[in-house]
């Protein structure tokens, strides 16, 4: 019998750009076991809701994510809303779903680039992020940022975007989406990525639902759970159906991106279409008193957010539960039986967001 | 097709938990979170279960040194939220399939880190 060694993986990482730590119980280079630990950047935002009041937290929960900060801002403005039962206009509601995409957009090329640079395949990873660019340059021209938004409050948007830029962007959607087909089609049949990836740290589908999988992790196992489903923002106006795979392996859950992306600039596309003309939000009275489950799907799966307010300024309690935080066990239990070499794509594929499990 | 999404909460006995949590797992629910919010002298611990976007809410009430049986070995990937639990609130969750007595988070402070804790702390690192 192999003798059994503990190699450490993370904190400190080349595919890692954030902490995250794994022992990985290897015989020979096989992993046999793995033990996860977080908490290097704690950050403890959740017990921040009680110095902030419930209007200024928006701009702590964008915070919580550099990438997906948008929809943190709006799973927490959702959910004071229900509390407060604040009907957000029409226009807000697309401006949200419009940028929601956006969000996702770029969150898919830039972990296709990280994935493609944890296989190794470098002028791929550089081609990712050269198409993620412009759509940073979108949100950076619509919103004024192109990391943190600030557009989305509690009650609607901050800001609007003009006929003259939405035009702008519907003629850009098209030879984008030839751009982003093109990059998709080496991830989905270049020979190289399929070889690295098909038949790796296969989760099944009973797995995935029993382990709490969300997002493309749940997907490309075949769980069609996507809370786009429930229409929240415009997605019900619009129509949605989530991209299923069904093999559960690394290349299942890259090829749920790719084709997320081509769904998510379909979206973007007759959300300009059917944009309504009308208010960018309402005014906002009183002060929330009662409790929420805010859910909203984020490039990484489900975030959920829980919002107790007592009736005062300040909340009582906000529970944030992300994605990648859900996609823990999944990852402990696909990795047994990799390859010591295999293990940063793996990781990889659950595209983990250690700024946000950190919240 | 837009669902429509349905939520529920109902409070659970500590002795319950096991059963309720057991019952949603044989009715096809899956696992969306455990969490924890201080009330004062109390802590209210949310099970939060979803199956086709109806959310089911168990919320179990309990005091400071109340040891909490763990559901990870009905739910495997519960042992995530039972150490985090643990680690932030100083909530003994007995029987967790992977328990990392107090270091699943690594913060510098020693757990419990929140300071809304209440109550001695009975939790010890190993």
């Amino acid at each position: 019998m192999p003798e059994r060694i503990v190699v450490p993986f993370g904190p400190q990482h080349p595919v890692l750009p954030e902490p995250i730590h794994l022992d990985l119980v290897l015989e020979d280079e096989t992993v046999v076991d793995v033990v996860p630990s977080i908490g290097y950047i704690h950050r403890g935002l959740e017990q921040l809701v009680q110095k902030r009041e419930f209007t200024e937290y928006v701009y702590v929960a964008e915070r919580i994510c550099g990438i997906c900060s948008f929809m943190h801002a709006l799973c927490y403005s959702q959910g004071i809303e229900h509390i407060m039962g604040i009907e957000v206009p029409d226009r807000a509601k697309y401006l949200r779903t419009i940028w929601s995409e956006c969000s996702r957009l770029h969150s898919h090329l830039l972990w296709l680039g990280l994935f493609a640079d944890g296989m190794g395949f470098e002028n791929l990873f550089m081609r990712s992020w050269q198409l993620r660019e412009s759509v940073l340059d979108t949100l950076e021209d619509t919103t004024g940022g192109r990391v943190i938004q600030g557009t989305c409050k509690v009650g609607g948007v901050r800001r609007d975007i003009g006929q003259e830029k939405l035009d702008e962007m519907h003629r850009a959607l098209d030879p984008f989406e030839e751009e982003c087909r093109d990059l998709g089609d080496i991830f989905l049949n270049d020979d190289t990525v399929k070889y690295r990836l098909q038949g790796l740290s296969v989760i099944s589908k009973d797995d995935a639902y029993a382990l709490g999988a969300v997002g493309p992790t749940a997907r490309a196992s075949g769980v069609p759970v996507d809370h786009r489903e429930t229409g929240y923002a415009a997605y019900g106006d619009l129509g949605f159906k989530p991209v299923v795979e069904t093999a559960g392996d690394c290349y299942a859950r890259c090829a749920v991106r790719v084709k997320e992306i081509y769904a998510s600039i379909d979206l973007i596309r007759r959300a300009i279409d059917q944009i309504p003309e009308g208010a960018l939000d309402v005014k906002v009275k009183g002060t929330p008193d009662g409790e929420y489950f805010s859910r909203v799907e984020q490039p990484r799966g489900e975030v959920v957010h829980y919002l107790r307010g007592n009736g005062t300024k300040h909340l009582a309690r906000a529970r944030i539960r992300t994605p990648t935080l859900a996609n823990i066990p999944p990852l402990v239990k696909m990795l047994p039986g990799a390859q010591l070499a295999d293990v940063p794509v793996v990781v990889l594929s659950i595209d983990p967001c250690i700024s946000c499990t950190e919240r | 097709m837009t669902v429509n999404e349905e939520q529920t909460t109902i409070s659970v006995a500590l002795e319950d938990l096991t059963r309720e949590v057991e019952a949603l797992h044989a009715g096809g629910y899956r696992l969306v979170q455990i969490g924890c919010t201080g009330t004062g002298e109390t802590y209210e611990i949310n099970y939060s279960f979803d199956k086709d976007y109806q959310y089911r809410n168990l919320r179990l009430t309990v005091e400071p040194e109340t040891e909490i049986p763990s559901i990870s070995g009905i739910y495997w990937g519960a042992f995530v939220y039972e150490n985090e639990m643990h680690d932030l609130f100083g909530i003994p969750v007995t029987g967790i399939n992977i328990d990392f007595k107090g270091t699943f988070i690594r913060t510098a402070e020693k757990y419990p880190f929140s300071v809304t804790r209440s109550g001695g702390d009975r939790c010890r690192n190993a």
